[in-house]
C-alpha cells in the first residue's frame, strides 16, 4: 500500500496545527463565520443540518486495517458511533463538534489520513476502480496514476481557485467500474495497436443540474504525457470556465458550449507548450510510485477448493452470498470479497464503529490488512484466500454485514438527503430503506438480478440518480416531498443518462412505483435479460403506461 | 404528512458555533436545543426584533447563521411547520445505530 513520504506527513501535520489555531480563533470570535468558512471547508468540515460534518478522504478508496480502526475510533470518540461511506469513496462523520475537529484531524493524521481535497473548488480526491490491482480484467493498476495525479494536484497553486470543484476518475480495466464517463475528467487505460498502454481521456461528463456524458478528447494519450495533458485541460478550463453562475461553472458546460472539437483544439494548443517540459513523467518517478503499489506476495495455491465448492452447494445462504458478493481474483486460489453495506432495511453506506473494527480485524486476518471502499458505498476485502471464505461469511453474518445483494435491487446508492444535508429537498435514506425492505420481504433480489437503484435528495445528484437503472430524485412540491423517477441510466461502459418516466410521485408512493416498474420488467424481459437491457430494448413507454395506469 | 396551514408565528433558529447543535432563541435571550423553549413572534416587527437580537449572538460567536422559521402550536406543542425544520428540531427520521429516532411528523 502507498505509504506517506516525509513530505506528505509533514504537510498533513502542519495543516492540523494551522487548523487548530484557526478553530481557536473562531471560537473566541476573532474570526467571523465568513472568514472561517473557507478555512473549515478546505479541511473537509461542513456545517450541515444538525452538526458539523467531517468528510475524510480515502484516496482511490484504499484503506489499511489500521486506518479503518482509526475511523472506528473517530466514530466512537467524536461522533455518534457510526460513519457514512460516500459515493466518492470517502467517509463522512455526521455529528462532529467544531471544538473537537482539530483533535479528530490530528488522530487521523497519525495514520496518514486527512480531509484535504474533500471540499471546495479544487481538484478533488481522484477515484478509481475498487478492485484496482486485483481484478481479473485489469490492464494496469489505476491507483498508480491516481497517486501521480494526487501529488500533482494537491495544492497546485494555479488550480486552487477553480471555477468549481473538479473530479477525476481512473479505470485500468476494459470494464469501467469507476464511472469515468460522468466525471469532469475520466481516464480509461487501454492498449493501442502496438500493445502500448495509454489513456483514453474523456472530458466534460458530470451529473447535477445538467447531466452530461463525457466526450473523448484524446483517444490514446501515452502515459508519460498524462500530467502535461491534464494541466493543459485545467488551464483551458480555468481561463474559459464560467465563474458567473455556479450551475454553469463545471467543465461540462464549457465543453458543451464550445463543442469537443474546439475544446480539443484549445487543449492541444496549450499542450504544445507543456508536453515536453517539466511535467513529462520520468520513468524512474513512475517506477517509484509503481513500487508502492506493488502486488503483495501471494501464496501459491490451487485455483479451487473442493471443500468450499461443496459448502456452496450445501449451505444455501453461503452459496447465495458467494454468487452475489464474491468475484474472481487475478491470483489463483484467491478471491475478491465485496461486503455489502446495504443490510435489509438499513441506511445505505453506514457502518458502526464495531462493524468497522470487525472489518479491520477481518482484513488483518484474511486480506493482507487491506480494505477498499466502493463508489457504490460498499467495502471490499481485496486479497482473500478462497479457503477462508466460509470463515469470513460466518463473521460477516455475526456483525450483520452478510447481505448477499451486491449489484441487486437491495444494493441501493443513496445520498444523506434531508435527514442530514443542508441542501436537500427531500429525504433519501428512508426511501432506500423502504425499497430495500420491500424487496427483501418479497425475496425477489436474485430473481430480478442486476438492478441499480440510485437516490439523490436534490439535483446536486450526490446519489448519482441520473445513472441509476432506476434513478430517484427528491423534489420539493409546495413543501412536500416528491420523487422524480428516471429509467435506463448507467455509469458503466455504455454510459447513459436516465429518462424521466412521468410525473413525480409522493413519498408514500415511491415503493409502489418501483415495485410496479420492476414487475413490468419481469413480465417484459427476455430470458436472462438485465433490467437495463430491457429498458433499452423496449423504451420507457411500457413502464410508463403501467405505472400511471395504476395511479 | 400534509403541511399544517401556514401560520404567522415565527421563532429563530441557528446552529450553535462550538458544536453545530440546532438551537432556538429563548425568551430569556439564551439558546436552547428544545424548541419548546423558543420565543415566538407573531408580528413582522417582533420577528425582525427577534432576528436582530439573534444576529448579535452570531456576531459574538455564540451561534452561526440565525434565521426565522414558521412554527405552530400542534397538539399543544410548538412545532416547526416545514419538514426540514422538523428534522432539524427532532433529528433524522431514520432509525440508525447510536441515534434515537424521534417521532417528528
Ligand atoms: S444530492 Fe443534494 S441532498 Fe443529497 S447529499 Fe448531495 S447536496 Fe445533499
Amino acid at each position: 500500500m502507498y505509504q506517506y513520504d516525509h513530505f506528505d506527513q509533514e504537510f498533513v501535520d502542519q495543516r492540523v496545527t494551522q487548523f487548530r489555531d484557526q478553530v481557536r480563533r473562531r471560537l473566541t470570535g476573532e474570526l467571523s463565520e465568513d472568514e472561517f468558512k473557507p478555512l473549515r471547508l478546505t479541511n473537509g468540515l461542513y456545517l450541515q443540518l444538525h452538526a458539523y460534518m467531517l468528510r475524510v478522504a480515502i484516496p482511490y478508496g484504499t484503506l489499511s486495517a489500521v486506518q479503518m480502526r482509526m475511523l472506528a475510533h473517530i466514530a466512537r470518540r467524536y461522533d455518534r458511533g457510526y460513519g457514512h461511506f460516500t459515493t466518492r469513496q470517502n467517509i463522512q462523520f455526521n455529528w462532529i463538534r467544531l471544538e473537537d475537529a482539530p483533535d479528530a484531524l490530528a488522530d487521523l493524521a497519525s495514520v496518514q489520513m486527512h480531509a484535504l481535497q474533500t471540499s471546495g473548488n479544487v481538484i478533488r480526491n481522484t477515484t478509481a476502480d475498487q478492485w484496482a490491482g486485483v481484478a481479473l480484467d485489469e490492464i494496469e493498476d489505476p491507483r498508480i496514476w491516481c497517486e501521480i495525479i494526487r501529488q500533482w494536484s494537491s495544492l497546485h497553486p494555479e488550480f486552487s481557485f477553480l471555477p468549481r470543484k473538479f473530479k477525476i476518475a481512473v479505470t485500468g480495466s476494459p470494464n469501467d467500474r469507476a464511472a469515468v464517463r460522468v466525471h469532469d475528467i475520466g481516464l480509461r487505460m487501454h492498449k493501442n495497436a502496438a500493445g502500448e498502454i495509454g489513456f483514453e481521456v474523456i472530458v466534460g461528463g458530470g451529473l447535477g443540474r445538467t447531466p452530461l456524458i463525457g466526450k473523448t478528447i484524446a483517444p490514446f494519450l501515452p502515459k508519460q504525457h498524462l500530467l502535461s495533458y491534464l494541466e493543459a485541460i485545467m488551464r483551458v478550463y480555468n481561463q474559459a470556465g464560467r465563474r458567473d453562475n455556479i450551475y454553469k461553472a463545471r467543465i461540462k458546460i464549457l465543453v458543451h458550449e464550445i463543442g469537443v472539437e474546439e475544446m480539443r483544439r484549445r487543449v492541444e494548443l496549450e499542450w504544445e507548450g507543456l508536453r515536453d517540459g517539466r511535467l513529462q513523467l520520468d520513468a524512474s518517478v513512475v517506477a517509484d510510485i509503481e513500487q508502492r503499489f506493488a502486488r503483495p506476495v501471494y501464496e501459491k495455491l490451487p485455483a479451487d477448493s473442493a471443500e468450499v465448492a461443496l459448502l456452496r452447494f450445501k449451505d444455501k445462504a453461503f452459496g447465495r452470498w458467494m454468487r452475489a458478493n464474491v468475484v474472481p481474483h487475478l491470483q489463483p486460489g484467491y478471491a475478491i470479497v465485496n461486503i455489502s453495506l446495504k443490510p435489509e432495511g438499513e441506511p445505505p453506506g453506514d457502518a458502526s464503529a464495531a462493524q468497522m473494527d470487525a472489518i479491520a480485524d477481518l482484513a488483518d486476518a484474511h486480506s493482507l490488512g487491506e480494505i477498499r471502499v466502493t463508489h457504490a458505498q460498499n467495502l471490499v476485502l481485496p486479497h482473500v484466500k478462497i479457503t477462508d471464505l466460509p470463515a469470513i461469511f460466518a463473521r460477516l453474518q455475526h456483525i450483520g454485514l452478510a447481505a448477499d445483494n451486491i449489484g441487486q435491487v437491495g444494493d441501493i446508492i443513496a445520498c444523506p438527503g434531508l435527514d442530514f444535508c443542508a441542501l436537500a429537498n427531500a429525504r433519501s435514506i428512508p426511501v432506500a430503506q423502504r425499497i430495500s425492505r420491500h424487496f427483501a420481504d418479497a425475496k425477489l433480489g436474485a430473481e430480478i438480478g442486476d438492478l441499480q437503484i440510485k437516490i439523490s435528495g436534490c439535483i446536486n445528484a450526490c446519489g448519482h440518480h441520473h445513472v441509476g437503472h432506476i434513478g430517484i430524485l427528491g423534489v420539493d412540491k409546495h413543501g412536500e416531498e416528491f420523487y422524480q423517477i428516471t429509467l435506463g441510466g448507467s455509469a458503466e461502459n455504455a454510459a447513459s443518462i436516465g429518462t424521466i418516466v412521468g410525473p413525480a410521485v409522493a413519498y408514500e408512493d415511491v415503493v409502489g412505483a418501483v415495485d410496479n416498474i420492476v414487475r413490468t420488467y419481469l413480465d417484459t424481459r427476455n430470458a436472462d435479460e438485465r433490467f437495463l437491457d430491457t429498458v433499452r430494448r423496449v423504451g420507457i413507454s411500457p413502464f410508463k403506461e403501467r405505472l400511471y395506469a395504476a395511479a | 404528512m400534509a403541511k399544517p396551514a401556514s401560520s404567522n408565528t415565527r421563532a429563530v433558529t441557528a446552529n450553535r458555533l462550538r458544536d453545530g447543535a440546532v438551537v432556538f432563541r429563548t425568551v430569556t435571550g439564551g439558546w436552547s436545543s428544545r424548541i419548546a423553549d423558543a420565543e415566538t413572534a407573531s408580528s413582522e416587527t417582533d420577528a425582525a426584533r427577534l432576528l436582530a437580537q439573534a444576529e448579535r449572538d452570531a456576531a459574538t460567536a455564540v451561534v452561526v447563521g440565525p434565521y426565522l422559521i414558521d412554527v405552530a402550536e400542534i397538539g399543544g406543542e410548538l412545532r416547526p411547520t416545514s419538514l426540514r425544520e422538523r428534522i432539524r428540531a427532532y433529528g433524522p427520521t431514520t432509525p440508525m445505530a447510536g441515534v434515537e429516532a424521534v417521532p417528528y411528523l
